[in-house]
């Protein structure tokens, strides 16, 4: 059986600048996978490559078996991909149940069941469902973001820095979210600066640098691995220590 | 008090729905597709005159053929996208703003040449103040002008709020990377906003044409205070430009109200600058609008 989704020696960039060299990535069906990589290693790119975002010069993507490299984002959507940007990622001014509604806008299907299902996810957005998306708190924002994307029930869920600038608190909320909806069926790719804790959800992780692969293999083995220690999660190193909650993610 | 009432409140509201209508147009499309639509005035009165034909040939009432005349300018306007707006999708704003200048003027020309420039009337005959609401003067067509407004505003709200292509296209006009992301097809929301758009000014210059005369410089001459009511509102925002709308007509009629002594504050030649006052003015303390649109 084939990969959920397979990068194959994809090369991409803005117009003349090529930021990924060559990334290999593939993640299987029902798993948690993580990019982590310092800033401007390409991460992001990454995810907007597999989107359709960005112009891809070389290699191929696959989504399930199926080759989608540079197709629109619109039939991306239709094929079972869903993105959640890292910044701007909700509809400010529509309410919560819309921005949902907007979440499953490629289906003809009635979207009430499915948002229901959705407030069983993320509970306290049931009580905010008619107020505006842009006035709730950062995390809740990102709840809407999250529930707007599993709308259709996604073959792949791609999460860009889910915790980003969330307190603590959200961020384990989040990363325990991302398990639970992986635990429902969801397959899972994301971009995370909080390596650790993202690493310890994770079942395999790769790390990108300048574009390339650089490491890759299972959560713990990247986790217990010292030159990723070294480059991502502090001095400190190893799973072993305590989890700082920062993740070397500068304040 | 009644003369305040029925020579410039009256008239400022009736005036106020006017711009209003035409400004949610100029709203949407810069929301939606992201440009200054210079073209939009002179779609109102191609609207108007496609009204006109219509009473001429039927001889009925302008508001029961208005609504034809909304589809038959609604579908120019789509073919007009599509040659002259759909090429540049992707280029610089500017040149979308330069292409609807050039329109603008296109279809003025198509106008004058099509109806002549002479004035015209879509109703002949004196109107006069309803008896039974003196001593306060409404004359019938200001009832039909604000009765009309509130329903047609009334079918915006719905649309936006109850339809599925309505929350689509708040959504694109709120963020519209995030929208192409969702899955959104923004050529359908693009399609929606100018069939809105249009056919709310083309209900605009119709109540203009009731309530004064049809010329082919109409809708150029309101392209001003409606781009000033849409900035008032928050550009981007439907429902601002309503309020701005509103603000802008009753602002103008009532600067000439002789608020100190009994000459007027401001003579009614100058009532036209009273709109670009508040546009310069807003955009220069409070470029968001009243109701945080987005900024130019």
């Amino acid at each position: 059986m084939s990969a959920m989704l397979e990068l194959d020696a994809i090369s991409a960039g803005y117009g003349e600048t090529e930021i990924l060299h060559g990334i290999d990535l593939h993640v299987e069906r029902g798993e948690i996978v993580v990019i982590i990589g310092p800033n401007g290693a390409g991460k992001t790119t990454a995810m907007k490559a597999i989107f359709g975002l960005l112009n891809i010069t070389a290699g191929a993507i696959r989504l399930a078996g199926e080759e989608i490299t540079n197709t629109p984002p619109q039939q991306v959507v239709t094929r079972g991909v869903a993105f959640v940007p890292q910044s701007a990622n909700v509809f400010v001014s529509l309410t919560v149940e819309e921005n949902l509604e907007m979440g499953a806008y490629v289906s003809r299907d009635d979207p009430a069941p499915r948002i229901e299902e959705i407030f069983e996810l993320f509970p306290p957005l049931r009580e905010k469902r008619r107020q505006a998306a842009g006035l709730l708190s950062g995390g809740q924002r990102q709840m809407v973001a999250m529930g707007k994307a599993l709308m259709l029930h996604p073959k792949i869920l791609l999460l860009d820095e889910p915790t980003a600038g969330l307190s603590p608190k959200y961020r384990s909320e989040i990363f325990r979210i991302v398990q639970d909806i992986n635990a429902a069926g969801a397959t899972i790719l994301m971009v995370e600066q909080n390596a650790k804790q993202a690493l310890m959800v994770a079942h395999r992780g790769y790390v990108l640098v300048d574009g390339e692969n650089r490491h890759s293999g299972t959560g713990r083995a990247l986790l217990d691995d010292d030159e990723v220690a070294r480059m991502f999660l502090g001095a400190s190193g190893g799973a072993s220590g305590k989890n700082d909650g920062n993740g070397g993610r500068p304040a | 008090m009644m003369a305040f009432l029925n020579f410039y409140l009256i008239p400022g509201v009736v005036l106020g729905c006017i711009y209003a209508l035409g400004a949610i147009g100029i709203s949407l499309t810069f929301g939606i597709l992201r440009f200054s639509n210079f073209a939009h005035g002179d779609t109102m009165t191609l609207g108007v005159y496609i009204t006109l034909s219509l009473v001429q040939f039927s001889g009925l009432h302008p508001l029961l053929v208005a609504p034809l005349a909304m589809v038959l300018t609604t579908g120019i306007v789509l073919g007009l996208d599509r040659t002259f707006y759909k090429p540049f999708r992707t280029s610089p704003a500017i040149m979308l703003v330069i292409a609807s200048f050039g329109l603008m003027l296109m279809i003025r020309s198509v106008i004058q040449f099509f109806w002549g420039v002479q004035l015209q009337a879509l109703q002949t005959g004196i109107q006069m103040p309803l008896e039974a609401l003196l001593p306060v003067r409404f004359s019938e067509n200001h009832l039909l002008i604000i009765g009309a407004t509130v329903l047609l505003m009334m079918a915006v709200h719905l649309v936006l709020t109850r339809t599925k292509i309505g929350k689509a296209m708040r959504a694109t006009s709120d963020n519209p990377e995030l929208a192409a992301l969702t899955g959104i097809d923004t050529e359908v929301v693009i399609r929606a906003t100018w069939a809105m758009g249009a056919s709310l000014a083309v209900a605009a210059g119709v109540f203009l044409g009731l309530d004064t005369h049809v010329e082919t410089m109409m809708g150029f001459k309101l392209l001003l205070p409606m781009f000033a009511a849409a900035i008032l509102g928050g550009i981007g925002k439907p429902y601002g430009a309503v309020a701005g709308g509103l603000v802008i007509g009753i602002a103008e009629e009532l600067s000439a109200y002789p608020w100190i002594g009994t000459t007027p504050l401001l003579s009614p030649g100058y009532k036209g600058g009273v709109a670009f006052a508040i546009m310069v003015a807003m955009l220069i303390w409070k470029p968001q609008g009243l109701f945080r649109g987005r900024q130019f």
